[in-house]
């Protein structure tokens, strides 16, 4: 049976405001989905607590909606009692960079093979539009009582440093290429970040979807606005990491990539290293069964329900 | 104070001295000659420096409490014969450094100015002089054997002989010298010695080899010097059948093993690291065909910890994470988490000195409140309560069964004096350990509805579990309130439905586990006197009971293995009949009498309480129920040995 995009679809009303970039995101997440032909009994998505954290409810796959900025620990402990699950974590910028940001850099040092989508609108959505953690220095968004008073964390870079294998960034309202990204970050192996860039249209007043086409940028020649979103590959950009030898020298560009915002925003894949040994891999060089037998799928007892394990060798160990 | 055949050696240095491998040695030799043990280690938080000790009982019987009183004080420094002189009881004896004579006690660094100031007032009151020597003066008076040695010399000697030049390369072994000395003064078999030696140092025959050699100089050393002056003597026992030793730590370890726990999260804590990081030792382990394997992940902070536990439980694993009082308190919201989403989580908490950083290497009973309340919201949760190593081993295996069977989460306290203490058994006998995973739907069936839902409403309120990845079963979670199928859902009537399907799942539990798997019972049906009490003081208790009993007291002990859901009903079956109900807790405010309080109405008549980071010996236990026994105790009494 060939899954079609409506497959993964609930019949839970999605209850984003009108206009809301999640939207995109959701449809995104769903052709990919349906692009890859994944099963949704083998797929879990994990997300956050925020507005973009009700994804999984909206998604015919299974979901576990978690605990505000945990959506990364939570992600990491299904995948490793059963590595065979599609796993993709989604949360919010505050989410992933404020609250949870141990979980992100700890998370990148570990490589495991599975997708983490930030949905960023700069704002804490749920909670009434104050600033999170990738609103730029001496922005005032709509409810914030004054301007800004911290730098913005840059999503990319911090995902460079520490340790992702696959960097992107995507925008919510270009669903073809949103999910374009996603089927590469799935497919990825190891760990893949998508950063998007998803307009709030109720608190981020800023950042808005006219603002990233360019309307307040009118060309004088053409008469038409100039978009700020550009197309990485559409550049002779290579994310690419081919050689370990090329490593420093990519990642030093990625970096150097990650800072261009304001007239010019760069979207598609920043960085792209498979060289890496993911985190299934280590285990098994200790564990050498791990994948066979992962920790969801070892029998711990027989049909009497007497365990499997013959405790009394290791008691051998212990004897006087 | 003890009829019974046995005999305390202690043994103490500076942090990083090597007094753990000593005491490792000291036991597996005693082990060796058919003896039983029960070995408590003391440290400070700190790495290398400050004063810690090894206080080991031997006996020709299962123990599981130490006593007040030391027979043999191996010192490596002048703080430990300071500090420990005066736990020496007449007929005892004491090695020490002979250099350390001349110190004088406020010159020693590492002692802290408030025990400085307590001490002089100790001075002050026998009229004697501020130096080891003078202590050692007032010890002999009491007809303790002084034994100095010096070490210094032994060790050069020790260097010549195995053609070392650095004398450093060889200080290590002061402690194999001490403890050789010691059993030379006991007249022990050195054999068993040397075998234990060689078994501690399996992995390096070199050391061995030099640790061995240490060993006969210092048995020689001691017979020429000190003769036969010791009276106690330690002679090899004729026993049969296998003996294990273990710490508390490892027997949790092997429980869960045991038990078909095959992840565990954790971050470093004292004292719960150690058994995360003897489970990653051990990580690979014979099945009865095959091999098994547990993945050990150390995380980067308590909150990944739990959390990450909990998705690999709903992936269908046996999770579980390891902790002290610091890491519970992150963990208290994916607690509430897992509650709310009726995970089966083991959560094994390790008590420690509180609050805050406390004390934080530590004995304390502190948390038993913290466990069964922590977490907002109410939720249902089991709470455990081992009371000796053995009681780990097997709670450890079973806190599994009941997270599965009820779906909830299990708190499985423990506390530093169990983590860190040996203690030897027999063997134990583990076919009594069966795995019950509770309802479990698996892809062979078809859902009704086609639609798998997640949390069913249910007679029990137990929902049939699929792990994530089932075929045919698709399904939510979440921290929100919720549906059957696991959306979100603020439905008044759905919440309250859900509340008390939750909620449900305790009184199943509490009317569905045995009640001897959640309180134990010692000493006479009738007695009047009613003992209750959790964790660790339990040998001591036990111990203590057997004496009084000697002196025609009549006694029982109700511990608590399961103080939540608390076994309500036979507590207060049993309370109605005594007339002295006595409370025995480590903590200051009798937290477990207050919780029966609470649940049966009956208040507790003496509280023996104790709170200063050290455990319960028998000793002090006997004394103050004595005290209670004869009519002169005041209501609360507050124990303080121990140093
Ligand atoms: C521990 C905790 N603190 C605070 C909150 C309240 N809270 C709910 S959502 C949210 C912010 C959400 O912002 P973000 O992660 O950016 O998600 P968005 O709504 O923008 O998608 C906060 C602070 C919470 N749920 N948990
Ligand atoms: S508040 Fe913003 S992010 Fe949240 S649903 Fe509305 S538009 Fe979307
Ligand atoms: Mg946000």
């Amino acid at each position: 049976m060939v899954l079609k995009m409506s497959d993964y679809k609930t019949p839970v009303f999605a209850d984003w405001c009108p206009g809301c970039g999640n939207f995109g995101i959701y449809t995104a997440i769903k052709m990919a989905l349906a692009e890859l032909q994944l099963d949704p009994h083998r797929v879990v998505i994990v997300s956050g607590i925020g507005c973009s954290g009700k994804t999984p409810h909206f998604t015919f796959a299974n979901g576990v909606h978690t605990l505000h900025g945990r959506t990364l620990p939570f992600a990491i402990g299904i995948k490793l009692a059963n590595p065979e699950l599609e796993v993709i974590a989604a949360g919010g910028d505050g989410d992933g960079l404020g609250i949870g940001a141990g979980h992100f850099v700890n998370t990148g040092r570990r490589n495991i093979d599975m997708t983490y989508i930030v949905h960023d609108n700069a704002v804490y959505g749920l909670t009434k539009g104050q600033a999170s953690p990738t609103l730029k220095l001496g922005l005032q968004t709509k409810s914030l009582p004054k301007p800004n008073i911290n730098e913005a964390v840059n999503p990319i870079a911090l995902a460079l440093a520490s340790g992702y294998t696959f960097i992107a960034r995507a925008y919510a309202y270009d669903v073809r290429h949103t999910e374009n990204i996603l089927v590469q970050a799935i497919k990825h192996k190891g760990l893949a970040f998508v950063n998007i860039q998803q307009p709030c249209p109720t608190y981020n007043d800023i950042n808005t979807k006219d603002w990233y086409d360019g309307k307040d940028r009118i060309d004088s020649t053409t008469g038409k606005p100039k978009p700020r979103i550009y197309k990485l590959e559409e550049t002779d950009w290579d994310p690419i990491v081919k050689s370990p030898d090329e490593e420093l020298d990519k990642t030093v560009a990625a970096l150097r990539k990650s800072r261009e915002w304001g007239d010019k925003i760069p979207i598609g894949v920043f960085y792209k290293n498979e060289l890496v040994p993911t985190y299934e891999e280590r285990i098994s060089k200790r564990i050498p069964f791990y994948i066979e037998k992962p920790p969801s799928k070892q029998e711990i007892s027989d049909e009497s329900g007497a365990p499997t394990v013959t405790i009394e060798e290791w008691f051998k160990k212990l004897k006087v | 104070m003890h009829a019974k055949k046995e005999f305390n050696w202690m043994i103490g240095g500076p942090q990083g001295s090597g007094v753990d491998t000593a005491a490792n040695i000291f036991g597996r030799a005693c082990g060796y000659g058919g003896y039983h043990l029960y070995g408590k280690r003391e440290y400070h938080s700190n790495i290398k420096g400050l004063h810690s000790y090894f206080h080991f009982r031997i006996s020709e019987k299962e123990i599981a409490a130490n006593v007040n009183d030391v027979n043999l004080l191996a010192a490596f420094d002048a703080e430990t014969v300071v500090r420990h002189i005066r736990e020496v009881i007449p007929g005892g004896g004491v090695i020490l450094e002979k250099e350390d004579l001349n110190t004088r006690i406020q010159d020693i660094p590492t002692l802290p100015p408030e025990f400085i100031a307590e001490f002089k007032k100790y001075l002050e009151s026998k009229g004697i002089g501020n130096t080891v020597r003078d202590l050692v003066g007032e010890a002999k008076k009491e007809n303790i054997r002084v034994y100095p040695v010096a070490f210094l010399d032994l060790l050069k000697d020790l260097a010549d002989e195995l053609g070392i030049e650095k004398l450093s390369k060889v200080t290590r072994m002061k402690n194999v010298l001490a403890l050789a000395i010691s059993f030379s003064l006991l007249d022990y078999d050195a054999s068993l010695v040397e075998k234990a030696i060689n078994a501690v140092f399996i992995e390096s025959p070199r050391i061995a080899e030099m640790n061995v050699l240490a060993c006969k100089k210092a048995y020689k050393y001691a017979k020429q010097t000190f003769g036969d002056s010791f009276s106690h003597k330690l002679k090899k026992l004729d026993v049969q059948g296998e003996r294990i030793f273990l710490l508390g730590h490892q027997a949790v370890a092997l429980g869960k093993v045991l038990g078909g726990c095959r992840i565990q999260t954790y971050y470093p804590i004292t004292p719960a690291a150690d058994e995360s990081e003897y489970l990653e030792a051990n990580e690979i382990f014979e099945l009865k065909n095959g091999n098994g394997a547990i993945v050990v992940t150390q995380t980067e902070d308590e909150i990944a910890a739990v959390n990450m536990a909990s998705g690999a439980a709903l992936a269908g694993a046996r999770a579980s994470t390891s902790t002290s009082g610091p890491g519970f308190s992150l963990m208290v919201e994916g607690l509430s988490w897992a509650g709310n989403n009726e995970v089966p989580i083991v959560i094994t908490y390790y008590q420690r000195g509180a609050p805050s950083t406390g004390l934080p290497t530590r004995h304390g009973q502190d948390d038993l409140r913290f466990a069964i309340h922590a977490g907002h919201g109410e939720f249902p949760r089991i709470v455990l309560a081992s009371g000796d190593v053995k009681e780990c081993f097997f709670d450890a295996a079973k806190a599994f069964n009941y997270a599965e069977r009820y779906q909830m989460p299990v708190i499985h306290l423990i506390d530093k004096a169990m983590a860190n203490s040996t203690q030897s058994y027999s063997v134990f006998d583990v076919g009594q350990v069966k795995i019950d995973r509770g309802k479990i739907v698996s892809s062979s069936r078809i859902f009704e509805s086609g639609e798998y839902e997640r949390f069913k409403f249910t007679d029990s309120g137990v929902s049939p579990r699929a792990f994530l990845g089932t075929e045919g079963a698709v399904m939510w979670y979440t921290g929100d309130e919720h549906n059957e199928l696991g959306h979100i859902s603020e439905e008044p009537l759905n919440r309250n439905m859900m509340m008390e399907k939750r909620m449900n799942k305790l009184e199943i539990a509490h009317k569905e586990i045995p009640i001897d798997e959640r309180l134990n019972f010692f000493g006479l049906k009738e007695a009047e006197n009613v003992i209750v009490s959790w964790g660790s003081p339990k040998g001591a208790i036990i111990e203590a009971m057997e004496m009084l009993e000697d002196e025609g007291y009549e006694l029982a002990f109700l511990q608590v293995r399961m103080p939540h859901p608390l076994p309500k009903e036979r507590i207060a079956e049993i309370l109605g009949k005594g007339k002295r109900r006595i409370s025995i807790e480590m903590n200051y405010s009798g937290q477990l009498a207050s919780i029966i309080s609470e649940k049966t109405g009956i208040f507790m008549d003496f509280h023996i309480l104790k709170y200063n980071g050290r455990p319960m010996t028998t000793t002090e236990v006997y004394e103050a129920l004595r005290k209670i026994l004869r009519g002169d105790s005041p209501k609360r009494q507050v124990l303080n040995y121990g140093s």
